[in-house]
C-alpha cells in the first residue's frame, strides 16, 4: 500500500514548508530534524519556515527516457532551482519551450499534478516550476 | 589493525546473460576467485556480498544466504552478509571484508559483488536505479539517475566551459580499453562523433555518456597479509580502504561540480596508504556517467578543478599513458552490474598488478586506486592496492 507514502509528505509538497535551524539560521527543504552543521545543538529546535516559491534555474536537463509515470510528458525539463531562502529544490519546469530554459532563468513554483496514476491508482500532486513573466 | 591482502580474484564476463541467473553469476565469480587462490569454499570463514537491488531486479533478497548456500557452504555454517550502498555496494562489501580481516576476527574471507539487471524492461530498471537518489524529493518529481548526472554535467559546462566534444573523450578512451578486455560488456571502439550523435538520454548526456545496464559478478579472496604467501606468490596488499558519505540528494549540496565525499575518501586513503596521487600507476574511476568520472579525476587529486579533461586531451589516460584510466573499460565499456562493479574494479587492479592483464597491461604497474561511488557521488569508497 503506497498511499500513506504520498499522504505523509503532503504538507511540504503542497505548501513548500521547510525548516530553519535557529542556531545557524540555515534553511532546509525538505524539513529536517537535525541541522547537519550544528548537530545536537539543533535537535528539537528546528523551526518551520514557509518558502516563497520563487527561484532561479541552477541546472537543468531535458529527459528523453521512458520514465514510469512520466511517459506521456516526454521529453520534459527537470531542473534544480535555487531559492532566495537558501535551499535548492528538484522539480520540473513546465509551460516553456525546452530550448528556452537556461541557467539563471527566474521561475516560480505552481501546484500541479505530478505523475500519471501509478500502481496504486492515486493521483500525485506537488510543485512544478514555470517561468516568471518576462 | 593488521595488513590485508588479496590472494585470489575472479569475475564473470559482464553483459547481457540471458542464460545465467543471479546465483549462477555469483557462484561463477566466487568459484573463480577461490580457484585463483587455490582454496575451496570450505576454507573461508565469512562472506561479504555486495548487491544493490536483487529484491527489485529479480525478486530475491537474502542474497548472502543464497550465494553461500549455492557456493556449497550450507554445511559449514559460515556467516554470509549482504552489503548495500547503491552502485558502491561492491566496494562497500570489500570495505566490510577488509575490516573483518584487519580486525583479526577472520583470517580468510570471500568478498563478492553481483547484479542481475537485464531481466526487466528499461523503464523498470531506470526506476529501480533511481532508488539510489532521494525517492521522495528527487525521483518523485521526475528525476532519473541519468537526469541527475546530466544536471551535474550542465552545471560543470556552465562553470568551467567544458564542451560535449571534450566530455566525449572519456567514453572514447573507455571503449578503446574495453575493446581489449574479453570480459567487457562492449568490446568495440567508438569515435567522438559516435558519442555526440548517439541517442540523447538526458541532455547533454547521450547513451554513449552513460554506463550500460549489465549482468555480472566479481569476487576476491582476502587473507591477513602474514599468511597470504602460503596461498600465492603474488599477494596484492590493500593499503587503504576508506568510505565517506555526503547528502543523498544532489540539490542539497553546495556545488554540483565537486564531490566532497570523494575528496574526503581520497585524502584519507592517500594518508592511510602513505601515497600521493603521483604514486598511483593506474586508476579505476567510477564513470557511470562521463561527468562523474571527470569530477572523480579532479577530486582524487589528479588534476585541478576544471582541468581534468586536459589529461584526456593530452592522451595521458590511455593504458600506456601517464595516468592509465579505466583500463578495464570502466563502467562505460566493461559494464556496470551495479553491485559487482566495485569488486570488479579491484579484480582488474589485481590482474594489472600481477602483470596478467594481457593486451591492456599497464607497464610496470605497482600501485592502483579504485574509486566506486553510490548515488550522485553521495557515497564514495576508495581502495589503494599495491604489490607486496
Ligand atoms: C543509457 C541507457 C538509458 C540506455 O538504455 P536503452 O535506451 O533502453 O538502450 P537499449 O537497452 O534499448 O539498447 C539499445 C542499443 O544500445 C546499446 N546500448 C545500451 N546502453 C548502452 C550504453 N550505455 N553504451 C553503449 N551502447 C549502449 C545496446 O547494446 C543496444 O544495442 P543493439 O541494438 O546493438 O543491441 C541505459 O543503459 C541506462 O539507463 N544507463 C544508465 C545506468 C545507470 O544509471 N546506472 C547507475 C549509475 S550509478
Ligand atoms: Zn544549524
Amino acid at each position: 500500500m503506497v498511499v500513506p507514502r504520498f499522504w505523509r509528505e503532503r504538507r511540504s509538497r503542497y505548501s513548500l514548508i521547510g525548516t530553519r535551524c535557529p542556531v545557524c539560521g540555515t534553511v532546509y527543504f525538505p524539513p529536517r530534524s537535525v541541522c547537519p552543521k550544528c548537530g545536537r545543538k539543533s535537535v528539537g529546535k528546528m523551526e518551520e519556515v514557509q518558502l516563497s516559491g520563487k527561484g532561479k534555474v541552477y541546472s537543468y536537463t531535458i529527459v528523453h527516457q521512458n520514465v514510469i509515470g512520466y511517459k506521456y510528458q516526454k521529453p520534459y525539463v527537470m531542473a534544480i532551482i535555487e531559492t532566495p531562502e537558501g535551499p535548492k529544490l528538484t522539480g520540473q519546469i513546465v509551460d516553456v519551450e525546452p530550448e528556452k530554459v537556461h541557467i539563471g532563468m527566474p521561475v516560480h513554483a505552481v501546484f500541479r499534478r505530478i505523475a500519471e496514476d501509478g500502481k496504486a491508482g492515486i493521483i500525485q500532486y506537488g510543485y512544478k516550476f514555470i517561468p516568471d513573466e518576462e | 589493525m593488521r595488513d590485508v591482502a588479496v590472494i585470489g580474484a575472479g569475475e564473470t564476463k559482464y553483459g547481457e546473460h540471458w542464460e545465467k541467473s543471479l546465483r549462477d553469476l555469483a557462484v561463477e565469480a566466487g568459484l573463480k576467485a577461490l580457484e585463483d587462490a587455490g582454496i575451496g569454499a570450505e576454507d573461508i570463514q565469512a562472506i561479504f556480498g555486495g548487491n544493490m537491488s536483487a529484491g527489485s531486479f529479480v525478486g530475491q533478497d537474502h542474497v548472502g544466504a543464497l550465494i553461500s548456500d549455492f557456493a556449497g557452504l550450507a554445511e559449514h555454517k559460515v556467516p554470509a552478509i549482504r552489503v548495500e550502498s547503491a552502485c558502491a555496494s561492491g566496494a562497500a562489501a570489500l570495505h566490510s571484508g577488509y575490516m573483518a580481516v584487519a580486525s583479526g576476527l577472520y583470517d580468510i574471507v570471500l568478498v563478492g559483488g553481483v547484479e542481475k539487471m537485464t531481466d526487466l524492461p528499461g523503464d523498470m530498471v531506470t526506476d529501480i536505479l533511481a532508488g539510489a537518489a532521494d525517492r521522495e524529493w528527487e525521483v518523485f518529481f521526475g528525476a532519473t539517475f541519468p537526469a541527475l548526472g546530466a544536471m551535474m554535467a550542465r552545471r560543470y559546462m556552465y562553470e568551467y566551459g567544458l564542451t560535449r566534444e571534450q566530455m566525449a573523450l572519456l567514453p572514447v578512451i573507455a571503449h578503446k580499453h574495453g575493446a581489449m578486455n574479453p570480459d567487457a560488456h562492449f568490446q568495440r571502439e567508438v569515435t567522438v562523433d559516435q558519442v555526440l550523435n548517439a541517442p540523447m538520454v538526458a541532455d547533454p548526456l547521450t547513451i554513449m555518456n552513460c554506463s550500460p545496464v549489465s549482468d555480472g559478478g566479481a569476487a576476491v579472496v582476502l587473507a591477513s597479509a602474514d599468511i597470504a604467501r602460503k596461498y600465492t606468490d603474488s599477494p596484492i596488499k590493500i593499503s587503504a580502504s576508506v568510505a565517506a558519505n555526503d547528502y543523498i540528494s544532489l540539490h542539497a549540496r553546495e556545488s554540483l561540480t565537486k564531490s566532497p565525499s570523494t575528496i574526503e575518501a581520497g585524502k584519507k586513503a592517500y594518508k592511510m596508504a602513505k601515497k600521493e596521487p603521483k604514486d598511483i600507476d593506474l586508476v579505476e574511476i567510477h564513470d557511470a556517467f562521463s561527468i562523474i568520472a571527470l569530477i572523480g579525476i579532479e577530486d582524487l587529486g589528479f588534476a585541478k578543478k576544471g582541468e581534468g579533461i586536459k589529461l584526456a586531451e593530452e592522451g595521458q589516460l590511455y593504458y600506456d599513458g601517464d595516468l592509465p584510466y579505466n583500463v578495464s573499460g570502466g563502467l562505460k565499456a566493461k559494464g556496470h552490474p551495479v553491485g559487482a562493479t566495485g569488486v570488479g574494479q579491484v579484480v582488474e587492479i589485481v590482474k594489472q598488478l600481477r602483470n596478467e592483464a594481457g593486451k591492456r597491461q599497464v607497464p610496470n604497474a605497482r600501485v592502483g586506486l579504485a574509486h566506486n561511488v553510490g548515488g550522485t557521488m553521495t557515497s564514495s569508497i576508495v581502495h589503494i592496492l599495491e604489490v607486496m
